[in-house]
């Protein structure tokens, strides 16, 4: 083919740019690392098992916000038979009240930028300076 | 090669709308899950919620603003320093700003210079929910005129519909300017609008508004228009009372006694 | 075709490279935007619309003007137009794109703008507004391709695009009936609260829209050396003569029904725009302007030996499109606000950032003509179109 050394050199360069994200990782030691949310309520139980709440908390609470919102219905019945306030902050976050070691872990690991908390407050934050 | 640019474009194209589209029609459609909820007991219920304001005797106290500093406090109002970026759910207004048309030269003294709390009316007939795009914001069966902070797209044209000034608009982040903030009640973020809600929380919880509870005139009263035993009720049998803008069709459902 | 874009002068590239800085700069300026929120405009609590918006009111009129050479070339057959229909409806195509850009950043969360779609509206304006704007791009984007591809293999276009060119002309009454009602049908603005709001829109639109398009079409003789011929810039100074003098009568209507009528709530807004009330006065000058503009555009067009003269056509059309722009966007908008609705009168002037963030937006809408007119001249010169 023509320019032969020319268009090899740039699919080499091409190759090496998209896998990137791939070959980086492994040499800055990011690949081998997992995140590590930490419960610090190990006694009381959740809602749901924990299998089941890290695949569908997200489906769980944005159908929340429409049934307490619009529909005007507050209390959730767990599978087993609890009830709980269909609540980010005043339930949720009453036991995982930590969300830099917790609901960030993970977030941050995978580039999720959830903005429940633009608007719902951590408990942590009661107070935010006035200036 | 048998296909050109264009035709490549084309196809592209319409597989990448197909595939948007399909996929959430097939969401929009797929059968729910069976969400497992129950209607507390505790919850405050009327088949139209109304408030009656007795301009008397909130005009007892010089410069009480109770109603005014309880419903703040607790829904995480902030207080900014500029009058563009304001954020109000209920304030006082000057007679002649509330009620337009029904003041006059030689109206009684006491009236003339009184200065109505305003808040949303919740219209019977609102015309900030007819002119929604995207149902943001809806009045509830109870007659709450309700808004949807997470649907909310912020175009303000329920601001631009509304008679009575009622609703404001998060022109910025408004968590650096919240006094103290009450872990109950989220706050906003910038791009929504927001209102009086009628302390819809507090209603499923049994309570009245937060307003009606601060203050110490007993000014303002709370209930139920369907029922005929209600307080409110008997108020409106008895005095005379006035709404605010009552040509213009919107139904509002809150009465001031003058 | 879109390649023939790629293809040009010094003048041209130079051109580009211009709009492309001012749109990068309003890019930046918008982030800001975007990140701060709208705090950053001259919006308040008491004028939520504002320049943008205004903006967006004036442009569908433009979008909308398509149809005054659409009609009379694919309807009744008037050839004479031949040269100019293409040009026209690529305005619209940009106008309509420049459109929903302004609404985009006048949103304040723009990012959740698809619930319009996820959650349709039918008793919301805005929810139509936003199908008929689509809805219209749409039958532009379709129609010039599918004409101009024609008549660039040189045969005529496929049957079935003659319904859809019918079509587009109601449609495009419709785009700017639906924004009109988009204001006149609130209780809470008795400024704008008139039947005839709709009517004056489409009259101002099909002055101001045709006035643009002359102006393009002389810019294209000088620059592009593609001349439309006198005929189609003769008949659309008539249409522009018409439509300016509608619509300044329709003005003067409303300034009669508010003025003699004495309603407060009517009569205030006229006298905040014309002579400011109580020092409050930001809109004053321009609204004069915008007058006298129009009084000098109609002597230069109900004069047919003043308006037949290319140049003072050309001066015409540029009165015209500053005298509507001050009256549709400040004049119509803001007014609508000062005074509230509880009678305070809280003055709005747009601030740096907004201006910005406007220019490149008028920026983007010329980038994308240009290069629809880059192509349309190239392609028509190729085959030697007569």
């Amino acid at each position: 083919m023509y320019d032969a050394g020319k268009v090899i050199t740039g699919i080499v360069i091409f190759l090496a740019l998209v896998t990137f994200p791939f070959w980086f990782n492994v040499a800055s030691g990011n690949a081998t690392y997992t995140p590590d949310p930490k419960i610090i309520t190990p006694n009381e139980q959740c809602m749901a098992d924990t299998d089941y709440m890290k695949r569908n908390h997200m489906d769980m609470l944005d159908e929340w916000r429409d049934l307490v919102v619009r529909d005007g219905q507050r209390t959730f019945v767990a599978p087993d038979g609890k009830t709980y306030e269909m609540s980010l902050s005043n339930t949720c976050m009453s036991c995982h009240s930590n969300k830099a070691d917790f609901c960030d872990q993970c977030h941050n690991y995978m580039a999720v930028d959830p903005y429940c908390w633009d608007c719902h407050i951590e408990p942590q934050e009661t107070t935010y300076g006035y200036k | 090669m048998g296909i050109n640019r264009r035709g490549f474009i084309k196809v592209a194209g319409l597989s990448t709308l197909a595939g948007l589209t399909g996929k959430t029609a097939l969401s929009v459609l797929a059968d729910e899950e069976a969400e497992q909820v129950v209607r507390t007991g505790e919850a405050l219920s009327a088949k139209r919620w109304a408030m009656v304001i007795d301009l008397h005797k909130c005009q007892q106290k010089n410069g009480c603003t109770a109603c005014i500093d309880a419903c703040h406090a607790i829904h995480n109002v902030p207080d900014f320093d500029n009058p563009k970026d304001e954020i109000k759910w209920i304030w006082k207004e000057d007679f002649e700003g509330a009620f337009p048309n029904q003041d006059h030269e030689f109206l009684k003294e006491d009236i003339r210079h009184a200065t109505p709390v305003v808040f949303c009316n919740h219209c019977d007939n609102p015309p900030c929910v007819r002119v929604c795009p995207t149902q943001s914001t809806w009045k509830r069966e109870d007659g709450v005129v309700m808004m949807d902070m997470h649907r909310c797209i912020g175009c303000r044209y329920c601001v631009v519909a509304c008679p009575y000034g009622s609703r404001s608009f998060n022109w910025r982040d408004p968590r650096p300017h919240i006094k103290e903030i009450d872990p109950d009640f989220p706050t906003r973020s910038r791009g929504v609008v927001e209102k009086c809600n009628f302390c819809a929380e507090r209603l499923a919880r049994g309570q009245i508004p937060a307003c009606v509870e601060a203050c110490e005139e007993k000014a303002l009263v709370f209930g139920d228009l369907e029922d005929p035993e209600s307080e409110i009720r008997e108020l409106l049998r008895t005095k005379h009372t006035i709404r605010r803008k009552p040509a213009l069709g919107t139904n509002p459902e809150i009465y001031y006694i003058v | 075709m879109i390649e023939k874009a790629l293809i040009g002068g010094k003048r041209y590239w130079g051109w580009i490279a211009i709009l492309s800085a001012v749109i990068i700069l309003g890019l930046l300026a918008y982030l800001r935007q975007f990140s701060e929120g709208l705090t950053i405009t001259g919006l308040s609590r008491d004028v939520p619309w504002g320049f943008y918006i205004a903006q967006f009111t004036f442009l569908v009129g433009v979008a909308a003007s398509a149809v005054m050479v659409v009609l009379p070339y694919y309807l009744h057959n008037f050839k004479e137009f031949g040269k100019m229909t293409i040009l026209g409806e690529f305005l619209a195509i940009s106008s309509v794109i420049m459109c929903m850009l302004f609404i985009f950043v006048d949103m304040g969360n723009p990012i959740r703008i698809v619930n319009m779609i996820l959650h349709p509206t039918p008793n919301s304006l805005m929810f139509w507004d936003m199908v008929v704007l689509m809805g219209y791009l749409l039958l532009n984007v379709v129609i010039s391709q599918v004409t101009f591809s024609a008549e660039r293999k040189g045969i005529a276009p496929p049957k079935w695009i003659k319904p859809v060119i019918v079509l587009s002309i109601p449609w495009a009454v419709s785009i700017h009936t639906v924004t009109a009602f988009l204001y006149s049908g609130l209780a809470a603005r008795p400024f704008w609260l008139t039947a005839i709001l709709a009517p004056r829109f489409l009259a101002s639109a099909f002055a101001a829209g045709p006035a643009f398009l002359v102006l393009l079409c002389l810019i294209m003789k000088k620059f592009a050396n593609y001349d439309v011929g006198r005929v189609p810039l003769k008949k659309l100074g008539v249409i522009i003569t018409y439509a300016m003098s509608i619509n300044i009568f329709f003005v003067l209507l409303e300034l009669f029904t508010a003025m003699y009528s004495d309603i407060p709530e009517h009569m205030h807004h006229f006298e905040y725009l014309f002579f400011g009330i109580d020092g409050a006065n930001f809109l004053v000058p321009f609204m004069w302007t915008s007058e006298v503009l129009a009084v000098i555009s109609l002597v230069l067009l109900l004069i047919p030996k003043l308006r037949e003269k290319t140049s003072l056509l050309g001066l015409a059309c540029v009165t015209v499109i500053v005298s509507l722009w001050i009256d549709k966007g400040l004049g119509l908008v803001v007014t609508g606000f000062i005074p509230s609705t509880l009678g305070k009168v809280v003055e709005y002037v747009p601030t740096m950032p907004e201006l910005m963030i406007t220019i490149s937006i008028y920026a983007i809408g010329f980038l994308v003509l240009t290069v629809l007119y880059k192509v349309a001249i190239a392609v028509r010169e190729n085959i030697g179109y007569k």
